[in-house]
């Protein structure tokens, strides 16, 4: 594999039966190109929280994904409504989500946290009104 | 442990996946809100839930879960049902209630992952 190879998804908001999909593809994928087992479970937790993140904040968005011999990184875009505090929002515990979502089993405030703690490199930039763009790489080598 | 093991522990029954039945599985955790279960990081695990909707299905897909046992009588839709056979993840129901399905595990040598960090 010495090309990058690129995945798009987009992902609505409020679609929880498919909330997971685009994280589900790339972690087969991932699979099919023979990389190290921990590495893809690292990406496909750190996609998959910033996935259901999506569905359950924003207003929809789109996941890029770019798979290079050297490093996997993601990169996830939304339409808004953007975040108001972000170092809040990276503390364990802490969360906005409404209590329909907690009864679903999300909504802990562990989402980003465990993104940071799967992925090598994080980066949140966010705007109110505007949207949030979430940039996560997991190296492989 | 293997998952007919967990299965004959709990008196629990398949809803599908009985072929995989001789997988081993060497950790468990129990939980309804599957952001506890993204932060638990362990190879061939169990896991159990009274939750029951499709995102237990793809959380173990994300974790690499071997099997899920649903507790307190929760059952599976065919959507759910689908999804785990397409992943090759074991679906067992449960009567039990989730502190003492766990228990019941725990005393057959099962353990949990270490303590969060």
């Amino acid at each position: 594999m010495n090309e990058k190879i690129i995945l798009n998804y987009n992902v609505d908001s409020d679609d929880f039966t498919r909330a997971g999909e685009a994280s589900g593809n790339v972690k087969r994928n991932l699979k099919l190109m023979g990389v190290d087992p921990d590495i893809v479970r690292r990406v496909a937790i750190s996609l998959y929280e910033g996935e259901i993140n999506m569905v359950i904040h924003s207003n929809g968005g789109a996941i890029e994904v770019i798979i290079s011999p050297t490093e996997i990184e993601m990169i996830l875009k939304d339409e808004g409504p953007g975040i108001e505090d972000t170092e809040l929002a990276m503390q364990a515990g802490y969360s906005t989500a409404p209590d329909n979502i907690r009864s679903l089993g999300f909504g802990a405030g562990m989402g980003l946290p465990n993104m940071k703690k799967n992925s090598d490199e994080l980066k949140i930039e966010s705007k109110v009104g505007v949207g949030t763009t979430v940039t996560m790489k997991v190296f492989i080598s | 442990m293997t998952i007919k093991d967990v299965k004959d522990a709990l008196g629990a029954r398949y809803v599908c996946g009985e072929e995989l039945q001789d997988t081993e599985v060497h950790a468990a955790c129990g939980s309804d809100m599957m952001s506890d279960v993204l932060a638990f990081m362990k190879d061939r695990s169990v896991l159990l839930t009274g939750l029951c909707n499709p995102q237990v299905i793809r959380t173990a897909e994300m974790m690499d879960i071997v099997c899920i046992v649903f507790v307190r009588g929760k059952k599976p839709d065919d959507t759910m049902i689908e999804m785990a056979r397409e992943r090759d993840i074991v679906l067992l129901c449960s009567g039990h209630r989730m502190f003492s399905a766990c228990g019941l595990l725990y005393e057959k040598g099962l353990r949990g992952g270490s303590p969060y960090r």
